[in-house]
């Protein structure tokens, strides 16, 4: 719940609003991006995400270097279990 | 300084280490509270402590949501799930935390509907797939979690759910911090401050620590230069005499905060007048409740909580791990009664917990150090 996971965005979702596709180490899901979208956003920024929402954009290396910090402190695959269970969205769909 | 070459920069590492040596006043002991459970996972994962002087002690502090709700909240919280229209919504974190009858997880093998969610918006989800029973998500969180329960909470009133509510165990980070310095048995010098929790409350908040308490305060990343370059920009600030607020972690943490999330936060949220918090008591104004107009979504209206105040286990001293007081090593049950295996108290559960932290490293080390070559 406290991780911060580092994903990059893919594209801006029309059907759904304040939502973002976003990849997060090839794992793409749906994102809430309300919170990050008075900075500017568009596809190929980087952000950081707290329980399935951007909290704040990032510069890449900044997202490299959170990515490295996560597996040096064993949370990665904590933060891709996190990633993975944010459901995908389709109405019905069980996590 | 054996973890030395795993460091990205370690001649940076080095250097910074060094310079600390320089600043510390040797005749002098230094308390340094880092607030976040981030930072404590950290420091314990890279052994930080073997890079600085002796006489600064590092002190760990509340900023780990899990660790800091009492065991009454989560029983209150359980006491929903023996409802069989019930669908009880947590993060992971939680489903192993003790109650009087057994964690979340527990309740889930006796038969209440327990369900993890990595998000309140997949919460609210479940409760649009399942119209004919009651979706409860029990939130915690410090202010990184609270916007995204805010931003839920508007959803499901814009989209008229009415089969979803929130137990809001939603705590502030800066009562926290002042309950902390007015301790009567506790003497911090200065502050890490948290990271994640900034990016939503930006800096300014911490204004009054510098100004009315005297007391630096750096706001920090995790990478352990981070940490290393925040201590640096304490001890100066300290041998200056000086007492402000820094901000060492730019490149994430704007000064201001974010806006929008402490716009939503305000929209949905109204400040409780006290909040019971584990080992530490009732903290005035300390944590969220939902504001009138959500009142059709909050758990505590919609539903006869007991109100429980459970002390705990008499054995365990989370309470005082958690203020900092004790190590967690020197709790009488740590490490032989409560491990992360079969935790006694919450410290024990979350990666971010002292008890946790310090398990997983620092015990290990000694562990193995005591065997026989």
């Amino acid at each position: 719940m406290c991780l911060a996971i580092p994903g990059q965005i893919i594209s801006l979702v029309d059907e759904a609003p304040h939502s973002a596709l976003i990849d997060v180490m090839g794992v793409r899901r749906k994102v809430d991006v309300s919170l990050v979208e008075p900075d500017g956003i568009a596809p190929g920024d980087w952000v950081l995400i707290h329980v399935g929402f951007a909290m704040s954009k990032i510069q890449e290396q900044d997202a490299v270097e959170q990515l490295r910090m996560l597996q040096a402190l064993g949370e990665a695959t904590a933060a891709m279990e996190e990633v993975r269970g944010y459901s995908a969205d389709e109405e019905g769909s069980s996590p | 300084m054996r973890y030395i070459d795993e460091f990205r920069e370690p001649e940076l590492i080095a250097r910074t280490s060094e310079e600390i040596r320089r600043l510390v006043d040797p005749a002098r002991h230094y308390r340094v509270m880092e607030v976040c459970g981030g930072h404590t996972h950290a420091i314990y994962r890279f052994g930080l402590k073997d890079l600085l002087p002796e006489n600064i002690e590092l002190v760990h502090g509340p900023g780990c949501p899990v660790c800091v709700l009492p065991m009454g909240r989560i029983d209150d919280g359980l006491s929903m799930a023996a409802d069989p229209n019930v669908i009880f919504t947590a993060f992971g974190d939680m489903m192993r935390v003790p109650g009087t009858h057994g964690s979340p997880l527990e309740h889930q093998a006796r038969g209440a509907d327990v369900r993890i969610v990595y998000s309140p918006a997949d919460a609210l989800k479940l409760a649009r797939a399942n119209p004919g029973r009651h979706v409860m998500f029990f939130a915690i969180g410090f202010e990184t979690t609270a916007p995204s329960t805010a931003l839920t909470l508007m959803r499901a009133r814009a989209e008229g759910i009415r089969n979803f509510s929130i137990f809001c165990n939603h705590v502030t980070i800066i009562p926290a911090i002042r309950a902390i310095l007015d301790s009567p048995d506790m003497r911090i010098d200065a502050f890490i401050g948290p990271g994640h929790v900034s990016t939503v409350i930006g800096c300014r908040p911490y204004e009054w620590i510098a100004r009315h308490e005297g007391k630096p305060i750096v706001v920090s990343g995790f990478e352990p230069l981070d940490v290393l370059q925040s201590v640096v920009m304490l001890l100066r600030q300290l041998r200056a005499g000086e007492a402000k607020v820094e901000n060492q972690y730019r490149r994430v943490v704007p000064w201001e905060g974010n806006r929008a999330a402490l716009k939503a936060m305000a929209d949905v949220f109204t400040l409780r007048s006290y909040f019971e918090w584990r080992g530490m008591g009732f903290i005035s104004q300390s944590a969220l409740a939902l504001n009138d107009t959500y009142a059709d979504w909050d758990a505590e209206k919609r539903f006869a909580i007991p109100g429980l105040r459970v002390t705990d286990p008499k054995a365990a001293q989370c309470g005082e791990v958690l203020k900092g007081v004790l190590k967690p090593v020197q709790c009488k049950l740590f490490g032989n009664e409560c491990t992360p295996e079969l935790p006694v108290g919450a410290l024990m559960v979350s990666s971010e917990g002292a008890c946790a932290a310090y398990y997983q490293y620092e015990h290990r080390k000694s562990a193995l150090v005591s065997l026989p070559a």
